[in-house]
């Protein structure tokens, strides 16, 4: 079991992702350089979070036509797993992988604090592990995390449980002081179609050490390592 | 024209703001008239910016020694062990003048320039502080123009320092804001940068081997910035300072961040010598400083720079101050491992001249000698100054605070000060910093004294915490330097860490001056004692002077950053109270001292609900600070404290009351006796205090270990839920519920910031 973590010029939480798979959850992991064309080897991908190509056109805009993307593109559509957080969830959409897009924060400034979101669906293998309602506690930080998409797609999205996190009070209740972006139905991150691609904003790479304020996160990774423990099983 | 063509006389130097000493001083090192570019080359380096030709005699006063210190004052940045072959670079810096003529790009490109420095020596930046200092915000606390151009500027740099260090992947971990009616014509933005290297790493701005080559990287060179450090650092403003907006820098935090990664992985190759940011005077202070470090001479041919615009003259070049550049001089025959590395990060990097034997700054251009200079005169044999010091006159019949009669209820005042400016919750501000990238901040804002980061690989944590009160210093600037470092110091050991090292930036008026200089020479004074008594060595700093508008200089702003070590990251604490039932305790240095009126009268109460700024600040035991500060960080490093949060502004009621509000829900139930008039023992901002809470288990052995520092133990309180409530001499002088008193202190900045461009709230 090998996990990717992507490298954009400009990703900042690549480090983190690398820190919470290897030395907080022992598990092998590599960088994977934005010029790379294939990403053979590897068993799940992470897109960290930052500011890929300084974001400067729109968040994700550019990086979505990097070559690493062509390859985690063609990962994606043959089943493999990929968690895109913050910046990565950006990139996902902008590249087609997930719908919706990310717009500015509704209160037009920088959000950075801890949020709580719920699991709306443990029918991913990134939150298979999480008790359905599960409230987790997990930091944001982003100028441009407010979820948006028109009606028939949001239809579509409940329909195919494609909604995995929504932003809520600490109780678990959906409501608008519980949404720091001003997200489309508090949505805080969603799936695919076929459940095996992910993206939300919150950063739970931050949240796996309690000292660090939450080991919420955790679950979020152990989920993904119990499913590619799965099906590694599965195929041997 | 040409440069060379234009010709120099003593008119344009003073243009330059060389007087006609420093004039006939170049004349003598060079043994001829200086052509345009070199006198622009001298204006720079010879700017009080760059040359603290007037803070030199003083700055030598300063404790700059100890075992921990691997580099002290005169590099990029200071660098002090700590431990497990590791080290700490840190320093800070002022962006001032730039960031009132252009907020947004003047606190954003003050950020980069000081990250630079950080990465110059080999260390990756981990964490910044900022020192903030804007004029009122409240209504009606000034004209409305005023105000309304003060929240202008609060917003814009906000929202520059958030721009660069959150896209650069920074934490931004701390610092401080205060609001006085000096700085509305001339804001002060402090920028207080950390880094971590392993000791073999370290990289020093050192030229080295004659024959090697130098080469740039980053950024193209462009006309913004030209005498940024001469015309806008180095000068007061007036009334056409608006016109020097084109001399402010850009920043482009991708860039920087680029330019990190591919500068630590080229470091890394073993082929780069020495290495310097181009920060103020660019090319210029980068070519001479590391030439005459080395004792060696940099010949460099401009027409091979990378160049954003055409037709640049070899002055303009020399004299631009465009961000995110950095020179660097390579082994000869190893180049291309360097130049193999900016090319995977996408970076310009382009030999462009060589290092000699001859000791001369040679720049040519297109094989022209545009300038030759011998570099150490030119970067270490400025003017000094000795300026003339004069005490101004003293205040005379200065209105004082009159206490109120004692029993009174104080709720309302108290009220009242929580939603100052000065006190009130920073949230709006630093919500706006990412302050958790590279997952290491174990105390943020707001949830300590001190900002806690830890360092991976180790157990060890680093705190830090800036502090400095211009009010204070203006009243008594020996005074008030003094409790700029005392309150830094105890804030690092309130988180429990050892005060290790301190940086410092020094914000004054025009050193032309008597009374300025005077209040500088006393400042330093007051750092110097300080910092001797704690045994905290200075490792470098910053001087900005000329922060004054239309003649009138700011209050005089010493801002200390004290960098802490903790050996076990486990034991840092926060100020927020942890369980109902423990027990509030008072820690008190100097238990029989008692607050006068005139230091009341400086106290950030007397001055929200009086309206008066006057007297002294209060008197510093640095004894008992000492006493105060190791009897923390022993209590803390046994883990016997479930929180601590020293006395300052707004004093012991304001203190209770933010570790109430940091807490998950809880209150306080407090009981204070004593002689002292009611305000005073509440509101009085006496130092050497500290209130912690600690589980009554542990309240023998805290009662043990301060004695044994001699300090002073009180029993004030219980956590509680609930009501907060202060009694006094039995009487009930504070009473509310706890969720209202949060809210006047939550809500207050945000409600006087979070305006829309027109004006209205959101």
């Amino acid at each position: 079991m090998k996990f990717g973590v992507v490298v954009f010029p400009g990703s900042n939480c690549d480090h983190d992702a690398f820190h919470a798979l290897g030395a907080v959850l022992h598990q092998p992991v590599e960088f994977l350089w934005h010029q790379s064309e294939q990403v053979s080897g590897f068993d799940a991908i992470i897109l960290p979070g930052g500011f890929s190509y300084g974001d400067y056109l729109r968040t994700g805009a550019i990086a979505r036509f990097s070559p690493v993307m062509r390859a985690v593109e063609k990962f994606a559509r043959s089943g493999g797993l990929v968690l895109g957080i913050c910046n990565g969830f950006q990139i996902l959409c902008e590249a087609g992988l997930l719908p919706g897009v990310l717009q500015r924060n509704a209160g037009m400034r920088f959000v950075c604090r801890q949020v709580h979101i719920r699991v709306e669906t443990t029918d991913t293998p990134f939150t298979a592990m999480a008790k359905p309602g599960q409230v987790l506690q997990i930091p944001i930080a982003h100028g441009d995390g407010n979820y948006f998409c028109d009606e028939a797609t949001l239809a579509d999205l409940e329909r195919h449980r494609q909604i995995v996190f929504r932003y809520t009070t600490p109780e678990g209740r959906e409501d608008a002081a519980a949404n720091p972006n001003g997200s489309l139905a508090n949505i805080a991150g969603v799936c695919n179609r076929e459940h095996n691609v992910v993206g939300l904003m919150p950063h739970p790479e931050r949240a796996v050490e309690a000292a660090l304020g939450s080991d919420d996160g955790l679950v979020i990774f152990r989920s993904l390592i119990e499913s590619l423990t799965r099906r590694a099983s599965v195929s041997a | 024209m040409l440069d060379t063509e234009i010709k120099v006389t003593l008119e344009l130097a003073a243009e330059h703001g060389l007087s006609a000493e420093e004039y006939a001083r170049i004349q003598k090192i060079l043994g001829r008239d200086p052509n345009f570019t070199e006198l622009g080359i001298f204006s720079v380096m010879w700017s009080e910016h760059c040359s603290y030709k007037s803070s030199k005699v003083h700055l030598r006063r300063l404790p700059t020694r100890g075992p921990q210190v691997l580099q002290g004052p005169g590099e990029n940045a200071g660098v002090v062990d700590i431990g497990d072959g590791l080290t700490a670079a840190f320093k800070m810096e002022s962006h001032n003048h730039p960031s009132y003529v252009e907020p947004f790009q003047g606190a954003a490109t003050g950020v980069g320039g000081i990250l630079r420095d950080i990465f110059t020596m080999g260390a990756r930046p981990i964490a910044v502080l900022d020192s903030l200092r804007f004029g009122p915000i409240g209504s009606g606390t000034t004209d409305e123009e005023t105000v309304a151009r003060n929240r202008r500027i609060v917003d814009g740099v906000v929202r520059g320092i958030a721009h660069y260090g959150n896209c650069f992947g920074v934490p931004t971990v701390g610092g401080e804001v205060q609001f006085e009616a000096g700085y509305s014509a001339n804001p002060l933005v402090n920028v207080l940068a950390l880094g971590i290297a392993k000791k073999e790493d370290l990289f020093f701005a050192k030229a080295r081997g004659a024959g090697n080559p130098v080469i740039y990287v980053g950024a193209k060179t462009g006309r913004d910035g030209i005498h940024g450090a001469s015309l806008l650092a180095s000068a007061e403003f007036t009334e056409e300072s608006q016109q020097k907006r084109p001399n402010v820098q850009v920043g482009d935090p991708f860039m920087e961040k680029l330019l990190l990664e591919a500068c630590l992985e080229a470091m890394q190759t073993g082929a780069v010598v020495a290495i310097q940011d181009m920060g103020a005077a660019g090319l210029t202070s980068s070519s001479c400083e590391m030439a005459s470090r080395g004792g060696l001479g940099i010949e460099i041919e401009l027409a091979r720079v990378p160049q954003r615009e055409p037709g640049m003259t070899p002055y303009e070049m020399m004299l631009s101050e465009s961000q995110e550049r950095m020179l660097l001089v390579a082994e000869r025959g190893r180049e291309q491992e360097v130049l193999r590395v900016f090319a995977k990060w996408g970076l310009d990097a382009v030999e462009i001249g060589r290092v000699t034997e001859d000791g001369l700054v040679r720049v040519l251009h297109h094989g022209k000698i545009a300038a030759e200079i011998p570099a150490h005169p030119l970067a270490e044999e400025g003017p000094v100054y000795q300026r003339p010091l004069a005490a101004p006159a003293p205040v005379a019949n200065e209105r004082l605070v009159e206490f109120g009669a004692a029993g009174a209820d104080l709720t309302d005042n108290f009220r009242k000060l929580l939603a100052a400016p000065a006190i009130a919750s920073k949230h709006w501000i630093w919500e706006q910093y990412d302050y958790m990238v590279r997952t290491n901040t174990l105390e943020g804002p707001g949830a300590g004294d001190a900002a806690v980061v830890r360092v991976k690989g180790t157990k060890r944590a680093l705190a830090l915490a800036s502090d400095g009160n211009g009010r204070w210093s203006r009243l008594d600037p020996f005074v008030g330097a003094q409790l700029a470092v005392t309150e830094a110091a105890r804030n690092v050991a309130c988180s429990g860490a050892k005060p290790w090292a301190a940086t410092n930036c020094l914000n004054f008026g025009s050193p032309e001056k008597p009374e300025v200089m005077w209040q500088f020479s006393r400042a330093i004074d007051g750092i110097a004692a300080a910092c001797i008594a704690l045994e905290i060595p200075i490792t470098g700093g910053n001087v900005s002077f000329y922060n004054e508008t239309l003649g009138r200089s700011i209050d005089p702003t010493p801002v200390l950053g004290v960098l802490g070590i903790m050996e076990d990251a486990s034991r840092a604490l926060g100020m927020a109270f942890r369980a109902e039932g423990d027990v509030i305790l008072l820690l008190d240095g100097l238990a029989s001292a008692e607050t006068s009126r005139r230091e009341f009268s400086s106290s950030e109460y007397a001055r929200t609900i009086h309206g008066i700024v006057a007297g002294a600040p209060p008197a510093v035991n640095l004894s008992a600070e000492k006493k105060l500060i190791a009897a923390l960080v022993a209590l803390a490093g046994e883990g016997k404290l479930q929180s601590a949060h020293d006395v300052s502004d707004g004093g012991l009621a304001v203190t209770l009351a933010e570790s109430c509000f940091a807490s998950d829900g809880l209150s306080a139930r407090v009981s204070l006796a004593g002689k002292e008039p009611d305000e005073a023992a509440l509101f009085g901002e006496r130092g050497a205090r500290a209130v912690v809470s600690v589980t009554s288990e542990n309240l023998a052995a805290v009662r043990r270990i301060a004695a044994q520092y001699e300090l002073a133990v009180l029993e004030i309180g219980r956590v509680s839920r609930g009501e907060f409530r202060i009694e006094l001499n039995g009487r009930i002088a504070i009473s509310s519920d706890t969720p209202s008193l949060a809210d006047a202190w939550n809500g207050a900045l945000e409600k006087l910031l979070s305006t829309n461009r027109l004006g209205k709230t959101e």
